[in-house]
C-alpha cells in the first residue's frame, strides 16, 4: 500500500515536472540566459509554498501519516563541498538541460539517449565515493 | 488546460506539495541520492565504504524514481500533444547561432538528444561528461536542485544556499563560456 503511495507520487513529480518544462533542456538553457521567468516562477513559488509548509510541520510538530515524530535534519555545516560540487553540478545541469529527476523523467518519455546521461551520473556518483577521501570538504 | 504546458505557478507549488507529501510520510524530496543507491546495487561497496548502505531503507526513494519513469511516459505521451517548448525568441536566435535548429519546436535539441544524433561520437561525450559532471556535483554538494535549492532552501539552510550559489556559477559558466567553444560549428 504505501508502496505504491510513492509510485504515485513519483508519477505526479514526473508529470508535474514534464508539463511545466523543467524536463526541457531548452528552459534550462533559457534559465541562465535570464530570457524568460519561467524556470524562476516555478522555483520561487515552489519555494515560496515550501518555506511555509515546511515551517508549518516543524512548529506543529504534526505527526507523519504512520504516527511518527517528524525530524528534519539540518544539513552539514561547511562552504567547500557546497560551493565546489555545486559549482561542477550546475557545468553538468546546463550542458546535460536535465538534473536527476528530469534524467529519470525523461527516460519514461522516451529520449533515448539520456540514458548516457544516466550512465554518466552514474559513473560520476561513483567516482565521487571513491575519490571522497581526497576532495576537500 | 491539462494538455497545454503548465504554468509556473500552478507547477511550482505542486512540486512544494509534492515535497510536504514526502515529509509528512516520514521521507524527504530528493532525487540524487537514488544515484548513490544504483552503485550500491550494482556492487560499488566493494571499492567504497561511502556505498555501503542499507539499500532497503532507500527503497521507497526507488519506488518514487520509477513513478517519475512512468510520469514522464504519460506526461510525453499522453498529456503533450504539442512536444514543442515556447522559449523566448532571444534565447531561440541565441541557438540557432550555435547550431540549435530545433529551438522553439522540440522539447529537447534533436542536435543532442535524436537518435540520429548519436552518429556524432561528440555528442555521445558530451552527454556522458555532462552526466558525469551532474553525478559527481550532486554527490559531492550533497544534494541536487530536489534536495538543496528546493527542500534545503525551504527549510532556510544555509548550505543549501551556498550549494545553489554553486549551481549558478556552474551553469552560467557553461552556458556563456563553454557553450561557445563546444557548440561553436
Amino acid at each position: 500500500m504505501k508502496s505504491l503511495a510513492y509510485i504515485i507520487i513519483g508519477t505526479f513529480l514526473g508529470v508535474v515536472l514534464y508539463k511545466s518544462e523543467a524536463a526541457s533542456w531548452f528552459r534550462i538553457y533559457e534559465m541562465f540566459q535570464f530570457d524568460s521567468f519561467h524556470m524562476y516562477g516555478i522555483i520561487g513559488s515552489a519555494l515560496a509554498v515550501g518555506v511555509v509548509l515546511v515551517q508549518w510541520i516543524k512548529k506543529s510538530k504534526v505527526k507523519s501519516f504512520s504516527g511518527e515524530t517528524i525530524t528534519i535534519l539540518d544539513k552539514e555545516k561547511s562552504i567547500a563541498r557546497y560551493i565546489l560540487g555545486g559549482t561542477l553540478f550546475g557545468l553538468g545541469w546546463a550542458l546535460a538541460g536535465a538534473c536527476p529527476g528530469p534524467i529519470y523523467i525523461l527516460v519514461g518519455a522516451g529520449y533515448w539517449p539520456i540514458v548516457i546521461v544516466l550512465v554518466g551520473a552514474l559513473m560520476g556518483a561513483f567516482a565521487y565515493g571513491v575519490l571522497r577521501s581526497k576532495l576537500p570538504h | 488546460m491539462l494538455y497545454q504546458p503548465w504554468p509556473w505557478y500552478v507547477s511550482g507549488p505542486l512540486i512544494a506539495l509534492i515535497m510536504a507529501l514526502l515529509i509528512l510520510m516520514g521521507k524527504r524530496f530528493g532525487m540524487s541520492s537514488n544515484l548513490e543507491t544504483f552503485c550500491s546495487i550494482g556492487g560499488a561497496g566493494k571499492f567504497s565504504d561511502y556505498f555501503k548502505i542499507d539499500v532497503k531503507s532507500n527503497r521507497w526513494n526507488l519506488l518514487v524514481v520509477l513513478g517519475a519513469v512512468l510520469g514522464g511516459f504519460l506526461g510525453a505521451h499522453w498529456l503533450s500533444p504539442n512536444p514543442a517548448v515556447n522559449i523566448s525568441d532571444k534565447t531561440v536566435s541565441k541557438l540557432q547561432e550555435l547550431g540549435f535548429d530545433s529551438a522553439g519546436t522540440a522539447y529537447l535539441p534533436t542536435e543532442l538528444f535524436s537518435m540520429e544524433s548519436l552518429a556524432d561520437p561528440k555528442v555521445w561525450i558530451i552527454l556522458l561528461v555532462a552526466g558525469f559532471l551532474v553525478g559527481f556535483g550532486t554527490r559531492y554538494a550533497g544534494g541536487c536542485t530536489s534536495g538543496h535549492a528546493i527542500s534545503g532552501l525551504s527549510n532556510l539552510q544555509r548550505p543549501s544556499l551556498i550549494a545553489v550559489i554553486g549551481f549558478f556559477i556552474g551553469g552560467l559558466i557553461m552556458v556563456h563560456l563553454l557553450f561557445p567553444l563546444i557548440f561553436a560549428s
